[in-house]
């Protein structure tokens, strides 16, 4: 055998809830030479995970491999009993799963789950065991290596806890080992560190490595070779540098430009208006128990002021836990704020939602990240986009109708669509519903609360698109909300930097890397990956620095 | 084990001890409530207003039932249950040896019930979706819908009058050896497995089933790990909190609501008891075996919380 892994024309069926078989994998064939770390690239329901965990012969419940072989160092994986596959497990192959948090076990402790893949496969004394868990704690630089497996999951950082699954794949010496989105859940800052953690250990260990990720910066730092996937076929395959300078395939050149987002160039000039739409002053909010002194136990937000001019679009970025969501709901009164004020339009808006009046409510909408959760799934799109248009509106039936399909158009979404249910549309048709339902109020200003954080490159950059379509026909301001600096900087005029619930600097969107003067914006900025393959080696970013401004690091 | 949790099992505790005085107050207000004069009963038709009204005042009827309520909580407090109306005896004494004859009962049903509800429910949900998980889950739903005078009943024709292999009626202190045990629990205990497993195997089913829905079940998948380590290692101590409830609950019922089966095999348990109490306006009687019923449930239900907030690493 040449070649560590070969796939060949690997095809997996799902079974859906109604018993049919759907073919969610058809046909792909892949080679992978030891040492050698390629990423799986494409969007949710590419198939790429499910590739990924068929090299460990396993497929989800309901998946099921239908046919093409899998073989990993001379085994089909396919064939193999389940017993035969449970040694191949965590002894040749390992896994690091998305998301560590939920892949840990609450009730044990790190050390115990680190090391348990040697008690397993009796491969090694707990004594050895333990002293080679130290020696990767180390390895990926984990504070207090010694001590830190003693611990229970929940008293370490996501970050860390990323770290610490990548060692306990790594316990058992395997010859190759899957990554599936370990960065996804991680914020940027701390991102730069596991990745780089990462790379060092496979370098060093000579370990192939399968990296299925979304996003293609973070690809291009750590892999050799590329395939890019969509609806379970190969699309296109080719070293990192192929990909990213001398794309073929039209569905990769759509997933290189959604990461380069065309700047804002449409906005005017600020409008000369002395009073602001919304400004808001010294805004203190938070959680938990009123204090002594009046304040609440949490203090999420810490006297921020800002202003949003008609027109224009503000940002807000930061990592999450920063504040910026209480933020938004704090200003739409939601969460009523302990003090400061909020004018809106020229007029001071009472700080609950109840002391406002609907006019007052009507002009200022904010739309959730989770359309899932947002939109009630018993109902139809058009009661979902009907109730604010008698709420606000008092509209009779008919108008009422016509408007919801004139919405509808506004979002680009077919009008035969009315009738379904929001679990019958994709994710970004039930982001698209979302947004129409705040555009059925007819506001002045809508709050964008991490609109896009859950939907796919592509996808998401057809709602920015929207976003600023729509901004232009109706004279909308927003106010956006993101963790992500590109989606950001592709809607907003200004950018507002949050770091620890205060607000650290304003920037022109324009000049966000060049103008940043505050240490956490300049680290901020300089931790979003590029689409350079030498970016993460090239950085001179001083750990210490990630660590002091990281809660996570 | 940190003053968090410490504090936790304090209010649980604490919380258990509100539960038992406001209990005592209900109890005694509604055995009060309960119509007919306790005088007129115990003394009878013919018996002449003065006598009756002597009897109310040396039973201190007479009072306000408030001072009735705190001399009957403060002799509680003491151990003095009272004296039973009906046959003068001192209550503790007629509830002392009916009381061990529901614990014996409880006890030996608890310990065939127990482990042969978890490994059903654990092995149901270990094995999900197949033949032997579909059987189990039918079993047990219809073990649920049957009421269990029915299982009771059918077991004593069955058993007693047509087989002859059973005695139909348990008088507890027949037993001299072994094989007079096994015969005259035999039916009371098959019937109160039957009426309290089923609970639990599906407590327990869902509770393993939806940790082995976890990641980090799937995790120990993806490590090697074999079934049953999946199962014991990574799902059942993150399982332990519902199942222990489910347990609890499940036990609580043997102390108070195994009536039916009691009078049906007219075994002399605490519950035939406190009925008959009931029917002889005995009020003393009825409020202390109301009083052990809720001490009984209150253990069991506290226990299992405590073991809950032990159980899980967040807290501990």
């Amino acid at each position: 055998m040449a070649n560590l892994v070969e796939i060949r024309d690997l095809k997996v069926e799902a079974t859906t809830d109604s018993g049919r078989r759907v073919e969610i994998i058809k046909g792909i064939s892949l080679d992978i030479a030891d040492g050698e770390i390629v990423a799986l690239i494409g969007e949710s329901g590419s198939g790429k995970t499910t590739i990924a965990l068929t090299l460990m012969g396993y497929a989800r419940p309901g998946c099921r491999v239908s046919g093409g072989s899998v073989s990993v160092a001379g085994k089909n994986m396919v064939r193999l009993s389940e017993k035969e596959r449970a040694r191949i497990r965590g002894t040749e192959v390992a896994y690091v799963p998305q998301s560590a948090a939920a892949a840990f076990n609450p009730a044990a402790t790190i050390m115990d789950q680190v090391i348990e893949i040697t008690r397993i496969h009796q491969l090694m004394s707990p004594d050895e065991a333990r002293a080679k868990a130290v020696e990767l704690f180390r390895a990926l630089s984990l504070p207090e290596p010694e001590t830190i497996g003693t611990r229970y999951p929940h008293q370490v950082s996501g970050g860390q806890l990323q770290r610490l699954s990548a060692a306990m794949a790594l316990i058992g010496g395997p010859k190759l080992v899957i990554f599936d989105e370990p960065t996804t859940a991680l914020d940027v800052t701390t991102q730069i560190e596991v990745l780089r953690a990462f790379k060092s250990v496979m370098k060093a260990g000579g370990i192939a490595g399968v990296y299925v990720s979304h996003d293609l910066a973070v690809v291009a730092q750590i892999a050799d070779r590329i395939v890019v996937l969509k609806g379970g076929e190969m699309q296109e395959t080719g070293t990192t540098q192929e990909i990213l300078n001398n794309a073929k395939h039209p569905y990769t050149c759509e997933l290189l430009d959604a990461f380069e987002p065309k700047p804002r160039g449409a906005a005017g000039p600020a409008d000369p208006q002395p009073a602001p739409l919304l400004k808001i002053n010294t805004l203190v909010a938070g959680y938990g128990p009123r204090q002594t002194d009046g304040l609440p136990l949490v203090r999420a937000v810490q006297h921020v002021s800002l202003e949003v001019e008609k027109g224009r679009n503000l940002g807000i970025i930061g990592e999450s836990g920063c504040g910026k969501s209480t933020l938004a709901r704090a200003i739409a009164g939601i969460l009523p704020a302990v003090s400061g004020s909020i004018h809106f339009d020229g007029r001071e808006l009472g700080r609950s939602a109840r002391e406002r009046s609907r006019e007052q409510l009507r002009e200022m909408q904010i739309v959730f990240q989770y359309a899932d959760t947002a939109l009630n799934p018993a109902k139809s799109v058009e009661d979902i986009l009907d109730r604010p248009l008698a709420f606000y509106h008092s509209m009779r039936r008919s108008a009422r109708s016509v408007r919801i399909d004139e919405l509808l158009d506004m979002v680009r979404l077919p009008r035969n669509l009315r009738q379904r249910r929001p679990s019958e549309l994709s994710g970004g048709q039930k982001q698209r519903v979302n947004f129409a339902r705040a555009l059925a109020a007819e506001p002045k200003l809508i709050l964008c609360d991490e609109i896009t954080s859950a939907l796919d490159t592509v996808v998401a950059a057809a709602i920015i698109d929207l976003l600023k379509e729509l901004q232009r026909e109706l004279g909308l301001s927003y106010v956006f909300i993101s963790h992500d600096l590109s989606t950001v900087q592709a809607i907003c005029d200004e950018v507002v930097v949050m770091y620890a619930g205060e607000k650290v600097e304003q920037l022109a969107a324009a000049e966000l890397a060049s103008g940043a003067k505050h240490p956490y914006s300049k680290l901020l900025f300089a931790s979003v990956p590029k689409l350079d393959t030498g970016w993460l080696d090239g950085l001179d970013q001083r750990p210490e620095m990630a660590r002091a401004f990281s809660k996570a690091g | 084990m940190n003053s968090r949790v410490l504090s936790l099992v304090l209010s649980r505790l604490l919380i258990a001890l509100i539960t038992l005085v406001i209990v005592s107050f209900a109890v005694f207000f509604a055995t009060t409530l309960l119509p007919g004069d306790t005088a007129t009963i115990l003394l009878g038709q013919a018996a002449t207003p003065e006598a009756v009204e002597g009897l109310r005042k040396a039973m201190h009827l007479d009072e306000p039932s408030i001072f009735r309520f705190l001399r009957w909580i403060v002799g509680l407090m003491q151990g003095d249950l009272g004296t039973s109306y009906a046959n003068e005896m001192p209550v503790a004494d007629l509830i002392g040896g009916r009381f061990v004859n529901t614990l014996k009962l409880a006890g030996v049903t608890a310990l065939f019930a127990v482990p042969i509800a978890l490994t059903l429910g654990i092995t149901a949900a270990m094995l999900r979706g197949s033949l032997y998980d579909r059987i189990v889950t039918v079993l047990t739903i219809g073990v649920i819908s049957v009421p269990e005078f029915m299982i009771a009943t059918s077991a004593v024709l069955v058993f007693a009058v047509y087989l002859k292999w059973l005695p139909a009626l348990s008088f507890a202190n027949e037993i001299h050896s072994l094989t007079d045990m096994l015969r005259i629990y035999a039916m009371p205990v098959v019937t109160l497995t039957f009426v309290i497993s089923a609970q639990m195997i599906r407590m327990t089913r869902a509770a393993v089933i939806e940790t082995l829905n976890t990641p980090y079940v799937e995790m120990a998948l993806l490590k090697g790990a074999s079934r049953p380590r999946m199962v014991f290692r990574h799902a059942l101590p993150n399982a332990l909190g519902p199942i222990v409830n489910a347990v609890a609950l499940s036990l609580s019922y043997l102390l108070g609501g195994v009536i039916i089966v009691e009078t049906i095999f007219n075994y002399p348990g605490i519950a035939k008891l406190m009925v008959d109490a009931v029917s002889t306006r005995d009020l003393p009687l009825i409020q202390s075996c109301a009083m052990i019923f809720c001490l009984g449930y209150l253990l069991l239900i506290t226990t299992a919380d405590i073991i809950a907030i032990l159980s899980n690493p967040r807290l501990r």
